[in-house]
């Protein structure tokens, strides 16, 4: 990386733990296929004031209703908040103060769940259950301590599987899972210290053993700010590497903003007024798709003045991008998107029209800017509200807001940062008690640390420390260890972990999806002499997609020869070359190795062809 | 929900109320945050602060911990607005009496109140009030399993007094256990009931964003404005959904699931009406609304007792209870039957002028006491049967005849006789 941004940066991780979920017996798994579904509505409750949130309330009058999916054996009446909760899952308590012990976090005396308000329809209850477990941690991360702010017990949302018009689908499947959340101080400062920390948090989570692994299964958010700018909560980040990215792009949006700021404080662009200007007549004629599309579908252009707002919309080259912050903001509102002024005439809108549209906005000054949108009149209207909403806080500099982590490493504008959450008692569950006793007993038995495990890998199985360390980070020290015990094959399953696994990984597909029981059943076939441990790259790629190591055999041609078939082809590869075997010798093996192995290739191991190679040249020299 | 003796002694000492912040340092930690209520499950050592965040937490306390006050609570104040009725809409009444339905956690302490005031309830439904013009009062604050004879009394008294002072319809918003019940009670004594009276419930409190409060109040003001139907009803959900909801005929419905929100059903009568999510109503058969007054005939014989038989049930258990009541319903086995060892004290009790009533524990299905010998022993020995009627309904019923009637004839014969819907001798076979 070419810059170490100035930044401050905190995370949470939200880790699925492998028990049955929180307040149910139901199975913690996914399913493929909902089953039947209940609609349903949120309301917004009274609050503190025993009035009701009118925002929250327009909304729900609006119409919006939620459709939940059930699922057999994963949702039963409590995820559909048809019973009262159960009691907290024991399992999935005794992992959280495990794991705030490992911490070295302070547990509170009594652990006492909260109905965390959400009328977004994840939770069919309105609220997710939430209990702070412990305080005031630590985790030492390359020499530098991060504090670990809270960690928390909770359930996880329901999955949503559809949006139409006025309804959102979600399946009961991942409703109620046990969830650990930590949050770490706002203690990291560069984008790959995120990661570090991130991969520290998560290793020691996964030390447990009772955490799930896979796509999906642990969730970060991201709390950044740079100096003069403001707190962006990036929320529901699932792959990892990808955070020092999302981390750098945050940075660089937020410095972006600062230099919008600064250039219209040089101007001295004021406050942009909201009123929208039926523009339609203007594009009778205007063979722009989108606009044509809309006026079709009896739809309006409506235009918004912007003065003072020229040139940070999209300028300096494509450095100035407030109008991609003020597109996404719009698009909040269901509108396709917005025109800005910096970036016509585009889009089939030629220059005749801006010029047209300029005049009658009465745009004319050097700096003036506009937007406009083409769609139905009130909602066009709504989403230029937005416009002008989003260019007035770009001269306070960045808006705290929440934004959805997109999978090019960017962000798009979700929704601004909610206020403090509004938390009740869950009466439905009793406080779950921590006597000191329980705690002693708990820290006297932590799970292995990763060091100690790294450890354990080197002496027992003869690793070095490069390996032990990516084997206890990919958390398969267990499956490792069973291989190098049943098979006798440490090395050859530490090189099946530190590189085969990357390697088919970079190619697109996942390595973990191979259960461990197919690499346990590899191995075995390994063992049985089926193939050679060179055909284990071909064979795990075919299991990644899906197939039984038997069908992978079959399908790669990989039935291991004997000894004589392999002698007969080596000899017809060296009688072919027969000339330049001669006047090399011995120094022919070298050159020839490569031929041989590629028509023996996981048929054969590589040293007994080398040897039987160098037994054929010997006899023709 | 209050602390310990020792625990409020020492908060009170220093003037740690309820809402005040506090510091805390105990066991090696500390906490800052507001004093909250006494949980019930709490140990004794235990207090409960709500930090910054809004989270709970338990912090036990010992000799050694420090307490200090930061601030003390601030009263906050609640406004009601009212509003003016609107022409063109029917004026409902709402008589509140507790129950889930009117439960209300407080958000700034987490204390639960058992009063979510019937205003309240109204106030979190805006949209009730382009369906009817609503009224508001509340008559008691009990949860339903407290719900006494006397309570139905003064309920159906309150209700014939609103529908003589104009109301088109009243709905009683009502603890769920035994919802059924008062239906009943309101059902006979209320009898030819010119409007309709709508008793609904709630099976999620009305604080949780997915109560069904409020869509069930909505459905029972849509159909009480309807003007379609008299007579006194239960409006519940029909599914787990916030679409579909049923209208019951009081008599006929029974609680038949601890926890889900359609656990009301309609037991050996269909519905009297769905009600879609949109506000659509489906009536089926049932009694026009009319002009006339509404007269509640309270009287209740309170020595009426409910039994329900079962093997080994041995009758010297039973022998002072049965002769001691004027009236007797037994929820037997199958068509109406009970171990014949029981039938001598029937007997006994019949003789004596006690009325006994069969029913079935089946709930589903009518007796019928001429097909097996039992049936035909305990009809020699005068007890009645009374068809399809619900076990629960029968004991209200009873009470109601009795208290009705000059003799043991009477009420036997008032107990034959439909009343309110509360019986049939046709059961459709469902298709």
């Amino acid at each position: 990386m070419s810059e170490q941004p100035e930044m401050i940066c905190g995370i949470e991780i939200h880790q699925q733990l492998d028990t049955k979920k929180l307040f149910c017996s139901c199975e913690s798994c996914l399913c493929d296929e909902g089953e039947g579904s209940y609609y349903r509505r949120l309301r917004p409750t009274t609050g503190e004031t025993g009035e009701v949130d009118r925002a929250a309330l327009a909304q729900f009058l609006r119409g919006l209703g939620y459709r939940y999916q059930c699922c057999g054996g994963s949702s039963c009446l409590v995820d559909l908040d048809e019973e009262p909760p159960h009691d907290v899952n024991a399992e999935a308590m005794e992992t959280v103060l495990a794991f705030s012990a490992m911490m070295d976090a302070q547990v509170v005396d009594e652990v006492h769940f909260m109905r965390k308000i959400v009328v977004d329809g994840s939770n069919t209850s309105g609220f997710q259950r939430t209990a702070l477990v412990s305080t005031d941690g630590k985790v030492e991360v390359n020499g530098k301590s991060i504090s670990i702010l809270s960690i928390c017990l909770e359930e996880d949302a329901a999955r949503k599987v559809d949006a139409a018009d006025g309804e959102v689908t979600y399946r009961l499947d991942r409703l109620g899972i046990p969830l650990i959340e930590v949050a770490t101080g706002p203690d990291m400062r560069t984008p790959e210290e995120v990661m570090e920390v991130a991969l520290r948090i998560g290793t020691l989570l996964r030390a447990t053993k009772r955490v799930k692994r896979g796509i999906g299964t642990i969730r970060e958010d991201l709390n950044i700010s740079i100096p003069g700018g403001a707190r962006i909560e990036i929320k529901g980040v699932q792959e990892l590497r990808l955070l020092p990215l999302y981390v750098e792009n945050e940075v660089r949006r937020q410095r972006m903003l600062l230099k919008v700021k600064e250039v219209l404080e040089s101007r001295g662009t004021g406050r942009a007024v909201f009123e929208p200007v039926d523009v339609t007549g203007i594009f009778g004629d205007c063979k722009s798709k989108v606009i044509k599309g809309a006026l079709a579908d009896k739809g309006r252009v409506m235009a918004v003045r912007l003065p003072g707002f020229a040139g940070v919309m999209n300028g300096d080259s494509g450095n100035l991008r407030l109008g991609a912050e003020m597109a996404q903001r719009a698009r909040t509102k269901g509108v396709k998107g917005i025109f800005h002024s910096d970036e016509l005439p585009n889009y089939g809108i030629e220059r005749e029209w801006v010029d047209r549209l300029r005049e009658s906005l009465g745009m004319t000054g050097e700096n003036d800017a506009f937007a406009i949108c083409a769609a139905g009149g009130k909602k066009a209207n709504e989403a230029l509200a937005m416009v002008v909403d989003r260019a007035n806080e770009a001269l306070d500099g960045v808006p705290e807001e929440t934004r959805d982590p997109l999978p090019d490493g960017t962000t798009k504008y979700s929704r601004p940062l909610p206020g403090a959450a509004r938390m009740y008692p869950e009466t439905d569950v009793p406080p779950t008690p921590v006597t000191r006793e329980r705690m002693e007993e708990i820290r006297a038995n932590l799970p292995e640390f990763p060091e100690e495990i790294e450890r354990r890998l080197m002496r027992d199985h003869g690793l070095n420390a490069q390996q032990a360390r990516q084997i206890v980070r990919q958390s398969k020290e267990e499956l490792f260890v069973r291989i190098a015990e049943e098979f006798n094959a440490a090395q050859v399953a530490a090189t099946m972990f530190l590189n085969t696994y990357s390697e088919i990984e970079r190619d697109g597909a996942d390595p973990d999806s191979v259960s461990d029981e197919t690499v346990m059943e590899i191995f075995r076939m390994l063992g049985h002499g089926r193939f050679a441990k060179e055909a284990i790259p071909s064979i795990l790629r075919e299991a990644a997609a899906g197939r039984t190591p038997e069908e992978a055999v079959g399908i790669l041609g990989l039935e291991a020869v004997d000894a004589g078939e392999a002698e007969a082809v080596i000899r017809s590869i060296v009688m072919e070359r027969e000339e330049f075997v001669r006047s090399k010798g011995a120094a022919a093996a070298g050159p020839l190795m490569g031929p041989v192995m590629e028509a023996l290739r996981g048929k054969i191991d590589g040293r007994k062809a080398s040897e039987i190679l160098a037994e054929e040249i010997r006899k023709i020299v | 929900m209050s602390y310990s003796e020792t625990l409020s002694k020492r908060l009170g000492s220093i003037g740690a109320t309820e809402g005040a912040k506090l510091s805390v340092a105990a066991g090696g930690k500390k906490y800052t945050g507001t004093l909250m209520p006494h949980h019930d499950f709490s140990a004794e050592d235990v207090i409960v602060l709500k930090l910054k965040s809004g989270y709970n937490v338990g912090v036990r306390i010992d000799v050694d911990s420090r307490i200090e006050v930061l601030e003390r609570p601030i009263p906050r104040e609640r406004t009601e607005a009212s509003v003016e009725p609107r022409a063109g809409l029917r004026n409902l009444v709402l008589i509140g009496t507790g129950g889930t339905i009117a439960s209300y956690v407080d958000y700034r302490t987490g204390a639960v109140h058992p009063a979510f005031s019937a205003s309240d309830l109204i106030n979190a439904v805006p949209e009730i009030r382009e369906v009817a013009n609503m009224e508001a009062r509340v008559l008691f604050s009990i949860f339903s399993e407290n719900m006494d004879v006397g309570h139905w009394q003064e309920l159906a008294s309150a209700v014939a007094e609103e529908i003589n002072r104009g109301a088109d319809g009243v709905v009683i918003p009502h603890g769920t256990d035994t919802m059924g019940y008062t239906a009943a009670a309101l059902s006979f004594m209320l009898g030819e009931v010119p409007k309709p009276v709508v008793l609904v419930g709630a099976q999620r409190s009305s604080d949780r964003p997915s109560s069904d409060a409020p869509s069930n109040l909505l459905a029972s003001a849509r159909f009480c404005a309807s003007g379609e139907r008299a007579g006194v009803f239960v409006i519940m959900h029909d599914t787990p959904g916030d679409d579909s909801f049923a209208a019951h005929i009081g008599p006929r419905v029974r609680k038949m699931h601890t926890s889900r929100r359609d656990a009301f059903r309609s037991i050996n009568s269909p519905p009297a009406a769905l009600i879609g999510g949109d506000g659509s109503i489906d009536f089926g058969p049932g009694r026009q609304v009319s002009r006339g007054k509404a007269v509640a005939r309270t009287a209740m014989e309170r020595k009426v007792v409910l039994l329900q038989s079962y093997p080994g049930m041995d009758p010297e258990t039973f022998r002072e209870i049965i002769l001691g009541s004027r009236g007797v319903v037994i929820a037997g086995s199958g068509l109406g039957h009970v171990n014949g060892n029981m039938v001598p004290l029937i007997k006994e009790a019949c003789d004596a002028g006690t009325v006994v009533v069969m029913t079935s524990q089946c709930i589903s299905g009518s007796t019928n006491m001429n097909v097996y010998d039992t049936g035909r022993d305990l009809l020699s020995a005068g007890a009645i049967s009374v068809a399809d009627m619900l076990p629960e309904t029968a004991y209200v019923k009873l009470m109601w005849a009795l208290a009705n009637s000059h003799d043991a004839e009477e009420a036997k014969r008032i107990m034959r006789t439909p009343l309110a819907g509360e019986m049939g001798d046709r059961r459709t076979i469902d298709v």
